[in-house]
């Protein structure tokens, strides 16, 4: 049975895009059938993240029309076959995204995939909204910082009331994802420490990304964090949040790039 | 120079962080699907002036200023000259 995850934030530029691409490609690793779908019209990005942005031929308005199949649609990841991207419409408007054609894309996801992650688009409009409608499973990005974490706690908010199963009465799962995290500013006081966060927001922690240069390496390539540098510190974090995300218990850690040059040579996890 | 002051500073940042949000969140969360609710107030106490007194809408002022518990709603008249001259 597919499951179906928005990776969802409120607001921008908290790391939406790099965290689907990053857990869609770290969930890909088991061998399981991925597709990552970029739900922000006009303002696409998770090809780029990706590095699939020169493949892009269809996307999901032109499957929603009719223009195209949505095998048509689909990219395959160049890393690993089993993790498609369905890319949003860079040109169309974003009123071609219906909700009838958003169930139809999702409900025939579901069928050929194991895991969709929607990338959702920031806001708490329509496209957001769509974003999350089908969704199993939430999954809340938030840096912790004060703007971020009352967004994030609006969007809570809209998971438990605007999404399908909401309106069928059925709890959606929801987790936090603390992104650009730094012990180091926490422990002097001078950032929300992770305590804070989860305290104020009330949903159960999936991971915590600490602040690295790694992110943006992988960016500039077009390669998830988790693919570009596995043993870099946010890698491992995202790793283990999928690890979560399954269902396994794994203890809670902000892994730290500091890793020593004999863990390093052997690839080892050091937490 | 921020270092400097940092010395002397009795709270971390964040802390107040965490407060501001805390005390901010819990009213917007009280507050969900009553957003009409300081419109519909004015609107209803206007029209109560209305019945005695006739006010520019202009001369209305509402406000409301969230505290720790509790909120503060306050509805600002100004009176039009000739009711002003009136002893009351």
């Amino acid at each position: 049975m597919a499951k179906v995850v928005v990776v969802t934030s409120g607001k921008g530029g908290v790391g939406k895009t790099t965290s689907t691409a990053a857990l869609g490609a770290a969930l890909a690793q088991s061998g399981e059938r991925i597709a990552v779908v970029d739900f922000d019209v006009g303002l696409r990005n998770l090809d780029l993240i990706m590095g699939a942005e020169r493949r892009v031929v269809f996307d999901m308005i032109n499957v929603i029309q009719g223009e195209a199949r949505l095998t048509q649609a689909l990219i395959r990841d160049k890393r690993m076959e089993n993790l498609m991207l369905l890319p949003a419409s860079q040109t169309r408007d974003k009123d071609a995204l219906t909700g009838e054609g958003v169930a139809r894309v999702i409900a025939e996801l579901r069928e050929s995939f194991d895991w969709v992650l929607c990338d959702s688009p920031a806001g708490i409009e329509r496209g957001a909204q769509l974003a999350m409608h089908h969704a199993d499973i939430a999954v809340v990005v938030t840096n912790p910082e004060v703007s971020s974490v009352r967004d994030s706690d609006r969007i809570i908010g809209m998971l438990d009331s605007k999404t399908e199963r909401a309106e069928r009465g059925q709890r959606i799962e929801r987790h936090l994802l603390l992104t650009r995290y730094d012990q180091a500013r926490a422990d002097r006081g001078d950032m929300l420490k992770v305590e804070d966060v989860l305290e104020i927001l009330s949903i159960p922690l999936l991971g915590i990304i600490p602040e690295s240069q790694e992110v943006l390496r992988a960016s500039n390539v077009g390669t998830p964090v988790t693919l570009h540098a596995p043993v870099s510190a946010p890698a491992r974090a995202y790793s283990d949040a999928v690890r979560r995300l399954r269902g396994e218990s794994v203890e809670m850690s902000i892994p730290s790039d500091k890793v020593g040059i004999v863990a390093r040579l052997f690839g080892r996890r050091v937490a | 120079m921020s270092g400097l002051f940092a010395l002397f500073r009795k709270r971390p940042t964040a802390d107040l962080a965490r407060e501001r949000l805390q005390i901010l969140l819990s009213h917007e969360r009280a507050s969900v699907g009553q957003e009409g609710l300081i419109i519909t107030l004015r609107e209803e106490i206007l029209a109560v002036i209305a019945r005695h007194i006739h006010v520019d809408r202009n001369d209305v002022q509402v406000k409301v200023e969230r505290n720790g518990e509790s909120s503060i709603l306050e509805i600002d008249v100004t009176m039009p000259e000739s009711v002003r001259a009136l002893r009351v």
